[in-house]
């Protein structure tokens, strides 16, 4: 998996491609954990995912709780089918923001 | 029918992928099938990784078999670690908020869910978990 971030000020834009998984989970999360201070908004960008298993949902749900914490939010774009199929069965549809 | 043996090891669940992928490209099996198969050898081949032999490395063998009416593909994943039914666990509560929720469990739920059949069984000191994807 690759990871490319970008700024603009206090959004911070998380683009991603490959698989994200049990291996590359990790990846993601140190990511996100160097990007949370002094965000107001993180944008995960998933055009070029081609999927994700539980061990990427796990990353995304504490990433979605830290932001709600400290009073930003977090949105995921571009989901495939595959992956938004992972979102429907799990009902992450319902506790995460996807665009 | 092809099978491979490896160590039960985090990096070795890319090996397993690109050795399953290789079979079901040649049965132009289709991409979304494709990828939904690609997350189950990550929660079944993972799940081998993390428990079957903890705190011990062991061996996995994964078959892959492509078979006709339906065209379908059965994977089978075999270890002889602790015996442990995935199926047996109750699916998990899938409507509960950010905060109550619990990621536990979710990963043989979407297994489950994307799959056609998945079977277990414990014999011979072995587990034995099938699946099949219908193309």
């Amino acid at each position: 998996m690759n990871i490319e971030k970008t700024q603009n000020g206090t959004e911070v834009t998380l683009t991603l491609s490959g698989r994200l998984d049990t291996v590359t989970a990790p990846q993601l999360e140190e990511k996100i954990q160097e990007s949370l201070e002094g965000t107001q908004k993180l944008n995960l960008d998933f055009e070029n995912l081609e999927y994700l298993s539980s061990a990427g949902l796990r990353v995304l749900l504490t990433a979605h709780k830290a932001m709600t914490k400290s009073g930003g939010q977090m949105e995921i774009r571009h989901v495939n089918e595959v992956i938004h199929e992972v979102f429907e069965v799990t009902g992450f549809l319902d506790v995460l923001n996807i665009v | 029918m092809n099978e491979l043996t490896v160590e039960a090891t985090p990096e070795n669940i890319e090996v397993i992928t690109a050795f399953v992928d290789e079979q079901l490209e040649r049965y132009d099996c289709p991409m979304k099938a494709q990828a939904q198969i690609d997350i189950a050898i990550d929660e079944l081949f993972g799940n081998i990784v993390r428990y079957a032999y903890h705190p011990e490395v062991g061996s996995a063998t994964v078959q892959v078999e492509v078979v006709n009416e339906p065209l379908a593909v059965v994977i089978t994943f075999i270890d002889q670690g602790k015996p442990y039914d995935p199926l047996a666990k109750e699916d998990p509560n899938v409507t509960l908020s950010a905060e109550e929720r619990e990621v536990g469990g979710l990963g043989i739920y979407i297994v489950k869910k994307s799959m056609n059949a998945i079977t277990y069984e414990y014999k011979d000191g072995r587990n034995i978990l099938k699946i099949r994807k219908d193309f």
